[in-house]
C-alpha cells in the first residue's frame, strides 16, 4: 500500500485545522472523500443529471445505467448473488428500520425474543426496543464472559423456537473489537430466525463476502466507507425481500397503478420508493471501485496495524484507560479511552487546537459506555490514510492537553 | 498551549482554579431548595442548592458535581457571582450571562453585574461547548424562577 499516493487522493488532508495539518481519526463517525469520488459527484450532476427508470432520452438513460451500474458494483463488493438484493437507503439506520418495519411487523409476535449484544449503536437497539413494545415481544442481550466478550454457551441456550431475529453489530464502533458474527449465525440456524448484520464499522475496513457469513440482513452506510452521505444499503437474501412488503410507497415502487389499488414492482424498486438518490448512490460505487483498487485485505491490515500501535501507545500511559482492553477478540483500528481526571469533551476541544479530531461523548452507544463506569468516553479511530506519524502527533498532543487540565 | 490564544481565551486561568478548586461546593443543612442540571450527551451534571433568605436575597449556596472543566468552573464562578445578591439581581445576571455567551452588545452595567463569570465569556467561540457553561445557570434559573 502505497500511503503516500492515497493521501494524494484525499483533498481534505491539505486542510490546515487551527493552524495546524489536520490529523483525522474521526473515521468511524464518517470517513473523508477520495477526489474520484467528488469527481463522481459533479460529473453526474454537471454532465448527465437526470432522472432513472422512466426516461426514453439520452441523459436519463446514462443516470439509469450509472445508478444500476453502482449497484452491481456494491453487489460485488460484498460478494452478494443478484443485484436484486442489493437495495439503496439512506443509510444503514434507515436499512434496519425497514426489517424492524417490514420483516418485523409481519413475523415478530407476542413473546417471541428478539436477539441483540450489548455492543451494538443506537441504531442496532432503538427500532428493535419499538418493535419488541408494540408486538408485546422481548428484546434480549447476549450474555457476556468476564472478559466481555459475547458468551456463545449461555447464548445458546437461551435461543429457541421463540426466537425470530438476531441483530449484531460485526465490529463494535466503541471497542473496535470483531464479533464472532459467523459462530453466532451458525447457532441462530437452529432457530426460526433470520440474522441482521450492522457492517458499518466492517464493510469499509475489511473483506466482506455475505455468502460466507450466510446472514439473512446486511446493513452498511456509504458516506463511512468513501462514500458520499445519504446513501446506504439494505442487503438481503432474495426470498426473503421477496416475501417481505414494502416500507415505503409511492412512484418507482410499483408496477401498476389503478384508482383503487396496485401491485408491487420487483426487487429492488419494491423498496425505492420515489427518486432516488442517484448521485450519491453514483458516488458510492465509486467508493467501492477505490477500495477494491487497493484491496480489502490491504486496507485491513493496514488498520490492524495502525490500531495496534494506538493501543500500544495507551498501555505504555498512566491515567488513560482503553475500553474493552481485556476483550479477547480481533480489534480493528478503532481505539475508545478515558482519563481518570479530564473530560473527553476537554481532551476533545484541546486535540483540535492542534488539529487533531477525534470523537467524544457516548458514540451513540450510551448503555455500553455506562458499562464502564463513565458517561461519556474520547475515541479514535483510523483509515486507510492514517499514518503512524499521525498517531505519534495525536499521542503528543494528548499528552499536553492532559498537562494543561493536571 | 500558550501559544493557542483562542484556547487559552476559553479555558482562562481562572476557569482552570475554578475546575480544580471549586467554590461553594459544601452541602448545605437547614431549609434549602434543591436541583439537578444534566447533559445526557455528555454526562455532564450540576446539582444547585439554594437558601434563599426571608429579604430575597441568595444566603447559601452549593455547587457541586461532575463533569468537563467548563460546566463544572462555570458553576463554581456563578456561585460566586450570585451569592449575597437579589432573586430580581439573580435573574438578571442570568440573563446576561446568556447574552454575553451569544455575543449580543451589552452596557458596561450589565457587564459588571456578571462579576467572576466573565471568566466565561471566552466560550463563545466554542458554540458546542457553550451548553456546558449555561448546564449551571440553567439549574439556577429552574430555582430562581420559583421566586
Amino acid at each position: 500500500m502505497d500511503l503516500e499516493r492515497i493521501r494524494k487522493d484525499f483533498p481534505i488532508l491539505k486542510t490546515k485545522v487551527n493552524g495546524n495539518d489536520l490529523v483525522y481519526l474521526d473515521n468511524a463517525a464518517t470517513s473523508q472523500k477520495p477526489k474520484l469520488v467528488i469527481d463522481s459527484l459533479v460529473d453526474y450532476y454537471e454532465n448527465y443529471n437526470s432522472n432513472v427508470h422512466r426516461g426514453v432520452h439520452t441523459l436519463s438513460v446514462k443516470a439509469t445505467n450509472e445508478y444500476e451500474k453502482s449497484r452491481s458494483k456494491v453487489r460485488e463488493f460484498i460478494n452478494a448473488d443478484k443485484d436484486e438484493e442489493i437495495i439503496y437507503t439512506r443509510n444503514a439506520s434507515e436499512s434496519l428500520n425497514i426489517i424492524a418495519y417490514t420483516w418485523g411487523s409481519r413475523n415478530v409476535n407476542k413473546d417471541d425474543d428478539i436477539f441483540i449484544t450489548p455492543f451494538e449503536h443506537h441504531s442496532n437497539i432503538v427500532p428493535w426496543q419499538e418493535l419488541c413494545k408494540n408486538k408485546k415481544a422481548n428484546l434480549k442481550y447476549i450474555p457476556l464472559t468476564e472478559s466481555g466478550d459475547v458468551d456463545l454457551d449461555k447464548f445458546k441456550s437461551m435461543i429457541g423456537t421463540k426466537t425470530k431475529l438476531i441483530s449484531i453489530t460485526h465490529m463494535s464502533n466503541v471497542l473496535g473489537t470483531l464479533l464472532p458474527v459467523k459462530e453466532i449465525i451458525n447457532i441462530a440456524n437452529s432457530t426460526p430466525a433470520v440474522t441482521v448484520i450492522d457492517a458499518c464499522q466492517s464493510v469499509p475496513h475489511m473483506p466482506v463476502d455475505v455468502k460466507d457469513l450466510d446472514c439473512d440482513f446486511l446493513c452498511f452506510s456509504g458516506h463511512k466507507m468513501l462514500g458520499p452521505t445519504g446513501i446506504g444499503v439494505l442487503y438481503g437474501k432474495f426470498d426473503i425481500l421477496n416475501e417481505m412488503p414494502p416500507f415505503l410507497f409511492g412512484g418507482d415502487m410499483i408496477s401498476e397503478v389503478t384508482y383503487e389499488d396496485a401491485k408491487w414492482n420487483d426487487l429492488p424498486y419494491k423498496f425505492e420508493a420515489g427518486t432516488p438518490n442517484i448521485a450519491d448512490a453514483i458516488g458510492l460505487g465509486f467508493a467501492c471501485d477505490y477500495l477494491k483498487n487497493i484491496g480489502m485485505e490491504n486496507v485491513w491490515n493496514h488498520e490492524i496495524e495502525i490500531g495496534e500501535y494506538i493501543f500500544s501507545k495507551f498501555k505504555s500511559l498512566d491515567n488513560f484507560e482503553v475500553l474493552g482492553e481485556k476483550s479477547k477478540e480481533k480489534r480493528g483500528g478503532v481505539v475508545s479511552f478515558s482519563h481518570n481526571k479530564v473530560h473527553p469533551h476537554d481532551i476533545g476541544s484541546g486535540l483540535d487546537q492542534f488539529g487533531v479530531a477525534i470523537r467524544t461523548g457516548h458514540h451513540c452507544a450510551m448503555p455500553l459506555v455506562r458499562s464502564y463506569g463513565i458517561v461519556a468516553a474520547s475515541r479514535a479511530s483510523v483509515y486507510i490514510y492514517n499514518t503512524k506519524e499521525e498517531i505519534d502527533i495525536f499521542i503528543n498532543r494528548l499528552l499536553e492537553v492532559e498537562e494543561y487540565f493536571k | 498551549m500558550s501559544e493557542l490564544s483562542d484556547f487559552d481565551d476559553m479555558y482562562q486561568e481562572v476557569i482552570i482554579d475554578h475546575y480544580k478548586n471549586p467554590r461553594n461546593s459544601k452541602k448545605l443543612s437547614g431549609n434549602y431548595d434543591e436541583t439537578k442540571a444534566h447533559n445526557p450527551f455528555c454526562g455532564d451534571e450540576i446539582e444547585l442548592q439554594l437558601i434563599i433568605s426571608e429579604d430575597r436575597i441568595v444566603e447559601k449556596i452549593s455547587v457541586t458535581g461532575r463533569g468537563c472543566a467548563i460546566s463544572q468552573s462555570s458553576g463554581s464562578l456563578m456561585s460566586d457571582s450570585v451569592y449575597g445578591k437579589s432573586i430580581e439581581e439573580v435573574k438578571n445576571i442570568n440573563l446576561n450571562v446568556r447574552a454575553m455567551l451569544k455575543d449580543e452588545e451589552l452596557s458596561d452595567e450589565d457587564l459588571d453585574s456578571i462579576g467572576d463569570s466573565y471568566a466565561i465569556e471566552g466560550v463563545k467561540k466554542f458554540p458546542v461547548r457553550i451548553k456546558c457553561a449555561l448546564l449551571s445557570w440553567a439549574a439556577l434559573k429552574e430555582l430562581i424562577d420559583k421566586y
